[in-house]
């Protein structure tokens, strides 16, 4: 009943390498993600990731 | 309403146990509009706060969600939804509505999944240009309890106010956290999958066919030009529908700010200090988002960069420099505050320094924080 269109999702990481959220691209708004499971994007990266839809690419 | 009628409701109410903060939705006057005051119907959209339209698999729908000042007496706006191309043909498998979804912490009076659970009334004022049945449903998120009911929409173009009673659902509970505990639907559209089953007041297990039970009247969004009006939406524990609880605008996106908070300049605001922070390296600077309200989540960060262009910030010389992507820093983040790493088109930090995000010369720059459930 509430899908995102998600179109791409890339880990950022801070300035200790460690990875700090992720770019996404949901709805055709780019965002900055939280690694938050409380976060209602965080949350459908990680279900469409289970489900085998979407593939969190790793920081550049 | 006679004197006696309404000590007989204020007693309900008491009852009940909410003489103040009855209304459990936000917003519902339609005052706070963040993001803007119109936005397409795209499935997900917000326009004003707290409130969106949702859809499935429609083919041609195109229109528009917008803050009116076409509303009933008492009320300054309302929430319209106007359709520019329609939608042919609603198949067995489309859907689309306005919601708002309740987070579950503030759902805990209605002591669902007990022998106490408290009934619920909706009422609201409703307008459109289409007549008919239209369906209201409440879904129950965490142990998918749904319950419907439908209106009627009796004359065109005209005012009319509506109450609805919910049975409170004894088998189901809500979980006592800050994820979504109730989603409040107006369904304007509902193809045979979702709308068959007959409207039943008291929860039940979900499904797919009580999503929109009841509902008949899809000309809203079938039908050039139409239109869709609610505003003064109450949502309140019991069986009596009390008169509109009016919250104050600086209540209401205080309410807002905890699922969504917006900075913008505006074009007297070109230098808009969004934030403060300190630079790490040249290239490198973290700064420090505080929030007027503590956030539901950490949220996500969206920006204007591609939208109006890039941001700027301050060199340790005054000088500005040029922002070209924000990132959230999650390690570092709260509820309380969004700390945010800077990357840099022109320009260099120096490590140590004080600096600052602003507009970057720009009319319409923001930073938008989301932690919508």
């Amino acid at each position: 009943m509430d899908n995102m269109n998600i179109t791409s999702a890339q880990y950022i990481e801070d300035m200790d390498g460690n990875n700090a959220s992720i770019k996404a691209t949901i709805d055709g708004q780019e965002l900055s993600v939280p690694l938050d499971p409380a976060n209602r994007h965080y949350a459908e990266i990680m279900r469409q990731v289970e489900a085998g839809t979407l593939v969190v690419t790793e920081a550049d | 309403m006679s004197k006696a009628r309404g000590l007989a409701d204020l007693g309900n109410v008491y009852d009940d146990g909410a003489l103040s903060n009855r209304n459990l939705l936000i917003n519902s006057a339609m005052q706070v509009a963040q993001r803007g005051t119109s936005a397409t119907l795209t499935s997900g959209n917000f326009t004003l706060d707290r409130f969106k339209v949702q859809s499935s698999l429609l083919d041609n729908l195109v229109g528009t969600m917008t803050q009116d000042s076409d509303a009933p007496d008492g009320f300054a706006n309302s929430l319209k939804i106007t359709t520019t191309t329609v939608e042919t043909a609603i198949a067995a498998d489309e859907y689309f509505y306005v919601t708002q979804f309740i987070e579950a912490q503030n759902l805990q009076r209605l002591s669902f999944g007990s022998s106490a659970a408290k009934d619920i009334t909706v009422s609201f004022w409703i307008k459109s240009t289409q007549t008919g049945v239209f369906a209201v449903s409440l879904y129950t998120a965490d142990n998918a309890g749904i319950a419907n009911s439908t209106y009627t929409i009796s004359s065109a173009s005209t005012w009319e106010y509506k109450t609805i009673t919910f049975t409170g659902d004894t088998a189901r509970a809500i979980n006592n956290d800050n994820g979504l505990g109730m989603y409040v639907n107006f369904h304007l559209a509902a193809g045979t999958n979702f709308n068959s089953d007959p409207t039943d007041e008291a929860f039940e297990a979900y499904s797919d066919a009580k999503w929109a039970g009841g509902h008949v009247q899809n000309g809203v969004i079938t039908t050039a030009s139409a239109t869709w009006q609610i505003t003064g939406i109450q949502l309140e524990a019991g069986d009596t529908a009390t008169p509109f609880e009016h919250r104050s605008y600086s209540d209401e996106l205080a309410r807002c700010q905890r699922y969504f908070q917006k900075q913008i300049s505006t074009s007297s605001e070109t230098s808009l200090s969004f934030c403060r922070g300190q630079g790490f390296a040249s290239g490198s600077a973290y700064v420090y988002f505080e929030h007027p309200v503590e956030m539901r989540t950490k949220p996500s960060l969206s920006s204007s960069i591609a939208s109006v262009g890039n941001l700027g910030a301050l060199a340790a010389n005054g000088g500005g420099m040029g922002i070209s992507a924000l990132t959230t820093v999650s390690a570092w983040s709260s509820v309380y505050t969004t700390v945010i790493s800077l990357t840099v088109s022109s320009g260099t930090f120096t490590a140590g320094q004080a600096t600052e995000l602003d507009a970057g010369g720009n009319s319409g720059a923001f930073l938008s924080f989301d932690a919508e459930l």
